[in-house]
């Protein structure tokens, strides 16, 4: 044995538990999100049913797990520490809707792949995330308005999936159940959002004018989003209240009919994917 | 022999180890049947790094207090709520200087109204929010204008 091997070895001693060991063992071991749940189709799903909850899982999750990464490129650059634990914890909420979605549309889609194979061995035109969420923001006001619309999106999304309408014969139990944790969630992603908008819109003119830049900078990939009358109602009423002024652009074309849902992407999309898959695809066989 | 519900509600959350996960509501079932445990926890958060730690920490305390055959099972609904954090929870959190989560704030407008936190250690409702989030996801950073001490608050959620 080297005398290297014989020392204490800082890194074993990060997933080495000992008893009560709080403080360096948590986050580092990586367990099924799912574990216990009772995940088991609803009988009488058929295969297309099937296929389509994991269609559904597979976008909504895609969308969570690239918007975290943006978010996690904020860690470091905020202005302010405050805003940079903010910022990381809504990536890390974000992070975790999307290991729930991505477990739940592999067991949908009975492949026998997992989050990890759904999040870093996929190519990507097989990603269904909106394109909204695949730009970096050119600055802070960006990442508001950024945030604000996706929050406010997201959220009347996903409270419109806990209360399991009565258009959906076949409601998805785990997938309400996700949903009902993300409301909580977003609705404090959406308040940290729409407090910074009016901040800044309701600020100095520069902040005003860096706000309003920001708004018609996004404006045209909100289109895809189809929001709901609650979620553009709400952003009308940020909006206002921030006095800024509804972009009037007009929506990003799709590429041949083509957008984020059908697996058509930005530019920026393969930057992104680059950097999130580069690590798991180098060393495929590693486990945490 | 100490209880398997004994024994589970003994183990210590790793955000808060002043509290144990039956303070915070997060252990909702022991059962013991035939010797077998199966213990149900449920996540405060959907991306809480603790859990891993939490069920690891679980099965460790168990199986020393001499059940053998444990099963940890998650469970995601009903949704983990603040309110599940038991009035002895409350108690120590304030102790550990950190201000216990009160009532829901009220929804409508475009931004959530919440009422005074008070400050866990001269008890001043004259405290400031200085982050919605803090060192984790299930806390905001205040500070205290009369005494000036910052501390975290567990958000009402």
């Amino acid at each position: 044995m080297s005398e290297s091997e014989s020392e204490f070895d800082a890194y074993l001693s990060l997933t080495d538990v000992t008893e009560d060991d709080h403080r360096w063992a948590f986050g580092t071991g990586f367990a099924d999100p799912l574990a216990g749940v009772d995940v088991t189709l609803q009988a009488g799903v058929n295969p297309s049913d099937a296929a389509a909850l994991a269609e559904r899982c597979l976008a909504l999750g895609d969308d969570a797990l690239i918007y975290s990464h943006r978010l996690q490129q904020w860690v470091t650059r905020a202005p302010e520490l405050e805003e940079e634990t903010a910022l990381a914890n809504i990536a890390l909420d974000l992070l975790g809707q999307a290991r729930l979605l991505l477990t739940r549309a592999a067991q949908a889609e009975g492949r026998g792949r997992d989050e990890d194979q759904l999040a870093f061995f996929r190519d990507e035109r097989e990603f269904r995330n909106v394109r909204l969420v695949e730009h970096a923001d050119a600055d802070f006001a960006e990442l508001a308005a950024r945030l604000l619309v996706f929050s406010a999106w997201r959220l009347a999304l996903f409270e419109r999936l806990t209360a399991v309408p009565a258009t959906d014969p076949r409601p998805d139990p785990v997938l309400a159940a996700i949903a009902a944790k993300a409301v909580k969630e977003l609705t404090y992603h959406r308040d940290y959002a729409a407090a910074w908008v009016i901040r800044l819109g309701d600020g100095t003119d520069y902040s005003h004018a860096k706000a309003q830049a920001a708004l018609d900078a996004l404006w045209p990939l909100v289109a895809e989003l189809d929001l709901d009358a609650d979620a553009a109602a709400y952003l009308d009423a940020v909006i206002a209240e921030a006095t800024l002024t509804r972009p009037s652009a007009p929506p990003l074309a799709p590429v041949a009919g083509k957008t984020g849902r059908d697996g058509t992407h930005t530019e920026a999309m393969g930057y992104i994917l680059a950097e999130l898959q580069s690590v798991a695809r180098a060393n495929p066989d590693a486990t945490w | 022999m100490v209880s398997a519900r004994e024994t589970a509600g003994s183990v210590p959350d790793p955000e808060f180890p002043a509290l144990t996960i039956a303070d915070l509501g997060i252990l909702r079932d022991v059962r013991e049947a035939d010797g077998a445990v199966t213990v149900t926890i449920t996540p405060t958060y959907s991306g809480c790094p603790a859990m891993a730690q939490i069920a690891a920490d679980l099965r460790r305390r168990l199986e020393r207090a001499g059940f053998r055959d444990v099963a940890i099972r998650t469970e995601l609904s009903p949704p983990w709520t603040t309110d599940w954090i038991t009035p002895d929870g409350r108690r120590k959190l304030a102790e550990a200087g950190i201000a216990p989560p009160g009532q829901p704030g009220a929804r409508g407008g475009p931004v959530l109204v919440r009422l005074a936190v008070p400050c866990p250690r001269c008890g001043s409702p004259d405290t400031r929010e200085l982050s919605r989030f803090s060192g984790t996801a299930c806390k905001a950073l205040y500070q205290c204008q009369a005494c000036r001490e910052p501390f975290e608050h567990v958000k009402e959620y």
